[in-house]
């Protein structure tokens, strides 16, 4: 797409990965500072957007294809209602996470970052399976005459 | 002290100065790339607001989903319609959506005008339930970051439903545009199966 921006190509590859630690420090430490699974999940998102942006969709659909955000975009959700359902099959009420563990502050901390997780796994795949449908469609339109593109573009 | 309190009121006047600017150069240009960008740009200038206010957290998704995710989302979309808007039809719809929003505007105003001073101790929010979150959250909860304990804790339920509203989001562009469309020599009936 893209075959010329030299400096982008590498400014992107070195900055991606700093991206994703950071995107991951914000789901961890989302107890003790700013942050938390939604900000995390968008910033996680937002490597993958920015190397879909630089090298294209295909080499983005290579490194994450469609089957795998989907599954990210249900386990998501899944986590968190699942987290709900196991704390009312412990004998409390849904999402009431002090029975999680044996202390109730610790039960605390567990439900709380398990529920994160959830919200990060959901967001992530949310923002990139949007990004993607747009581009695909936007790059079908394009090339209006192949009509051979693949079916992976969600 | 003195001095502090002088410097954030410069740092909001100037803040607010160029979010309006920002909101008027988005309302005269024509360019739509410009007006994305500038958007992004507002969303930007909004987050430093929130960090002026102390809201942390809110700067950070401000930051997060309004300057990054939601200016490429907008890019993809006039890569699918077009980068032009459109010149208005005529003067008399002009005039219309003038005084439309001028009485939007007033209503606003005079909607503020009851609305607690910033940074009351008396205002209503500060009475309600915040304090016994602020009190007892530590001991309830033991996060340190209060806001992260009202968001998954106390109101977990809550952000259980905007998780599934993502989910729903992104369920909807997946049905609505994320098949590919058909060639247009061969199918008559296009739109009919897919779209």
């Amino acid at each position: 797409m893209m075959q010329h921006k030299m400096i982008l190509r590498v400014v992107s590859k070195l900055l991606i990965p700093f991206i994703l630690l950071f995107g991951l420090y914000v789901q961890w430490h989302g107890d003790f500072g700013p942050g938390g699974g939604f900000q995390a999940g968008v910033i996680f998102a937002s490597a993958f957007v920015l190397y879909g942006l630089i090298y294209g969709l295909g080499s983005l659909r290579t490194v994450l294809p469609s089957w795998v955000t989907r599954l990210f975009l249900s386990l998501g959700v899944l986590i968190y209602s699942g987290v709900g359902v196991v704390c009312m099959l412990m004998g409390a009420k849904f999402l009431d996470y002090y029975v999680l563990s044996s202390t109730e502050h610790g039960g605390q901390h567990l439900g709380i970052m398990l529920v994160e997780i959830g919200v990060g796994m959901t967001v992530f795949a949310g923002i990139v399976t949007i990004f993607c449908a747009f581009a695909g469609r936007a790059a079908a339109d394009m090339y209006q005459g192949d009509g051979d593109q693949e079916e992976s573009n969600s | 002290m003195n001095i502090e309190i002088v410097t954030s009121d410069l740092l909001n006047i100037a803040t607010l100065i160029f979010l309006a600017v920002i909101g008027i150069a988005i309302a005269r240009i024509r360019n739509l790339f410009a007006v994305v960008m500038l958007s992004g740009i507002y969303s930007l200038m909004g987050a430093s607001l929130y960090v002026i206010l102390d809201a942390v957290d809110v700067a950070f998704t401000e930051a997060a989903v309004g300057a990054g995710a939601s200016t490429v989302l907008m890019i993809g979309t006039l890569a699918l319609t077009s980068s032009r808007e459109k010149a208005a039809t005529s003067p008399a719809n002009a005039i219309k959506g003038l005084i439309i929003c001028t009485l939007l505007g007033a209503a606003l105003i005079y909607g503020s005008l009851d609305m607690p001073l910033y940074g009351d101790p008396s205002a209503p929010i500060h009475h309600h339930i915040v304090p016994r979150y602020l009190n007892d959250s530590m001991a309830e909860i033991a996060v340190p970051n209060v806001v992260t304990s009202v968001l998954a804790g106390y109101r977990g339920f809550d952000t259980m439903g905007e998780t599934f509203v993502i989910f729903t989001a992104a369920i909807g562009v997946i049905t609505l545009i994320g098949r590919k469309r058909r060639r247009r020599k061969t199918s008559k009936d296009d739109g009919g199966h897919d779209s």
